[in-house]
């Protein structure tokens, strides 16, 4: 039995200028132990997907249309607000992408490391902040002993995403969704903190659902990725499998639009036009508009996600035809 | 053939050097008291860069964040006081020109920022923005303005009837083009575009990478590429500048730099870069540095990279290395470049 199971997720926004269908029928698992990455561009629903599980989606405007997330017997997505308290933030941990603007800046690192101790634990304070010293050890911060006393100004971005990393892991959680937790950083500090994660991840056998723009972090660290575009998964797959057989236009243009896979001194691949206006329906594939491949049916019907081969997903209807390879 | 190798020889009669930066610094001094002030420390963003952009020519400069990269930008653009060292735009040293002539060659220099949602005043249209430049520095008559900013926006790809519309009206990718308008308004020499590509999606960063290029190709323009991104910048540069902590510490030809680093930390910063490919990635070997870039309040002695550094050695604590011949048209301030 997967531990999460998402089935027909509908994360819709309804403001005044119309409904966002921000996720809009969205269906995956995620095994324990495993990582799971989630890629697509800014809109395409990546990071509310992981704030729909986490029940971060503020309501109102958001609205969980449909669907359930089953964790280990429990639907996240409607069970009474003590079950959820119970999971949330023990079970289940979330990172974010900025770490200044995620950690409270009138709260000394050690109050905000040790609250979900506090709340999840019948512990005392001072096994708590035990606890907390060697959570911070952990995650590689020196003079833990110290710094556990600071101000979040007082460390840089990479120390301020490990003290996070540590805050989430504190009560050693089943799965993890990290949504963009090194976009901020620089690359030297981003592959410091991919190490951390594959460590902790090790160490503690947790599942991650790792969410990101950059296909390239996804190559190193994902087991499976799923393509998401304008709320709906186009193609999922195991990493090896997605990157050398990519089978949805989308996947492909993207891998192609990046600069490393090109050679010097060309054009570089562009797709062409812009990602669709999702308070408009999308009566088709939601690709259809930019795709290259595109016919008239495309525009017509929502093409299923159907397997290619077992465990390679994707939801293309002409290259489910055999019209396209 | 590297592109930037047959560069010259395409444009023979023209100088070789379009913009000479020697020994440049820029220091800001770090005050404490409220009555009484004093200067308890001097942060040291740029810290003695020699550099020369050629005609035509597109410069990566790359660096992790606090590097000085972008003071570096706002320094050759006199946007910040410099403290030392002379900016020589065509023979003319911007660092000791009169406030009017720094004005008159902001003409020939024009900068393009990351961030195209706060760089576009949201109250001008597209078209009070990209005439701005142009009444400005009075290069056009007030009856040809409206052409002009049409001719600016097919340049860039955006069709002229959007001129009468706000920046909150386009997309990320379209204010950038508006930015890169706004660049070209003044027919500049040399553009500087601060990581014009980061805040981007892949397949809108596609298309502004493409832009900027074919618009140096035509315009014989002098692009400075800052980024973080070293991929990117060894798509679009002829040569790459790499800096750590205000100074320069690896220069030459874009590919050779990042497929061959010299440098120890270039070959750290390539080497954490994750490339789209799983076999690749999960077999190759990964020089992870440990630690923040130290500060440039009281930056180590030495070779600022020493305490991070995995072949430093007692000499690498003692004076900072100059930049040294590493190869054709390629320098690295390493002390140990033979060696490693």
């Amino acid at each position: 039995m997967p531990l999460l199971n998402v089935t027909d997720l509908r994360t819709y926004f309804h403001t005044r200028s119309g409904v966002y269908r921000a996720v809009d029928g969205v269906s995956f698992s995620v095994e324990r132990g495993e990582t799971l990455g989630i890629v697509g561009e800014s809109g395409s629903g990546k990071s509310v997907t992981g704030y729909s599980i986490m029940g971060l989606v503020p309501q109102p405007p958001g609205r969980i249309e449909s669907g359930t997330a089953m964790f280990d017997g429990v639907d996240l997505l409607h069970c009474s607000p003590k079950e959820a308290r119970a999971i949330r933030g023990k079970r289940v941990a979330m990172i974010f992408q900025d770490p200044m603007t995620s950690l409270n800046p009138y709260l000394r690192i050690s109050d905000q490391l040790i609250e979900p101790l506090l709340i999840h634990e019948k512990i005392s304070k001072r096994d708590a902040l035990r606890r907390g010293l060697e959570a911070l050890e952990a995650v590689g911060i020196n003079d833990a002993a110290k710094r556990i006393h600071y101000y979040p100004h007082e460390f840089s971005g990479g120390m301020r995403q490990r003290v996070m990393i540590a805050m989430a892991l504190i009560t050693k959680p089943e799965l993890l969704i990290a949504d963009e937790p090194t976009t901020a950083l620089d690359v030297t500090v981003q592959a410091q903190i991919l190490e951390l994660i594959k460590k902790m991840q090790r160490e503690i056998g947790m599942a991650v659902i790792f969410i990101t723009h950059d296909l390239g972090v996804v190559s190193g660290l994902c087991d499976r990725v799923q393509v998401m575009y304008a709320g709906r998964i186009v193609e999922t797959s195991d990493t090896r499998s997605l990157f050398y057989e990519p089978k949805h236009p989308y996947t492909r243009a993207l891998q192609r639009s990046i600069p490393s896979m090109q050679a010097k001194g060309t054009e570089l691949y562009t797709i062409a036009g812009m990602p669709p206006d999702v308070s408009k329906p999308l009566p088709g594939c939601a690709f259809a508009p930019r795709c290259e491949f595109a016919v008239e049916r495309c525009t017509q019907v929502i093409p299923p996600l159907a397997p290619w081969k077992p465990g390679h997903l994707h939801a293309c209807l002409r290259v489910q035809a055999g019209e396209i390879s | 053939m590297p592109v930037s190798a047959c560069k010259p020889a395409k444009f023979p009669d023209m100088p070789e050097s379009i913009l000479e930066l020697h020994d440049v610094k820029t220091h800001f001094p770090i005050y404490r008291g409220f009555v009484v002030k004093r200067q308890t420390g001097t942060v040291k963003a740029v810290d003695g860069v020699t550099l020369s952009i050629r005609r035509g020519e597109v410069l990566g400069l790359v660096g992790e964040s606090g590097c000085g990269k972008s003071t570096l930008a706002r320094t050759i653009m006199q946007l910040v006081p410099t403290t030392g060292g002379t900016v020589v735009l065509e023979g003319k040293n911007l660092t000791q020109g009169t406030a009017a002539e720094v004005h008159d060659t902001r003409r020939d220099m024009q900068m393009i920022f990351q961030d195209p949602y706060a760089s576009l005043n949201p109250r001008m249209t597209v078209f009070a923005t990209l005439a701005e430049p142009l009444l400005v520095h009075g290069v056009c008559q007030s009856s040809a303005v409206s052409a002009r900013v049409a001719e600016l926006m097919r340049t860039v790809g955006l069709a002229p009837r959007f001129m009468e519309k706000y920046p909150h009206e386009f997309s990320g990718g379209q204010r950038q083009r508006i930015a890169i308008a706004r660049a070209l308004a003044l027919n500049p020499k040399v553009i500087i575009a601060d990581e014009p590509v980061s805040a981007l999606d892949v397949s809108i960063q596609a298309q502004i990478l493409n832009l900027l290029s074919q618009l140096c190709r035509k315009m014989n323009l002098s692009l400075i590429f800052i980024a973080h991104d070293l991929s990117v910048v060894k798509h679009i540069s002829d040569r790459v500048a790499v800096m750590y902590l205000g100074k320069i510490v690896e220069l030459g030809p874009a590919v050779e730099v990042i497929e061959q680093p010299r440098h120890p930390y270039t070959r750290a910063l390539v080497s954490a870069i994750p490339t789209p490919d799983p076999d690749a990635e999960r077999t190759r070997q990964r020089i992870v540095l440990a630690g923040d870039p130290p500060s440039p309040i009281n930056p180590p002695a030495g070779c600022a990279f020493h305490p991070r550094c995995p072949y430093a050695l007692e000499k690498c604590r003692v004076a900072f290395p100059p930049l040294l011949a590493a190869g054709p048209g390629r320098e690295a301030a390493c002390v140990r470049l033979g060696e490693i």
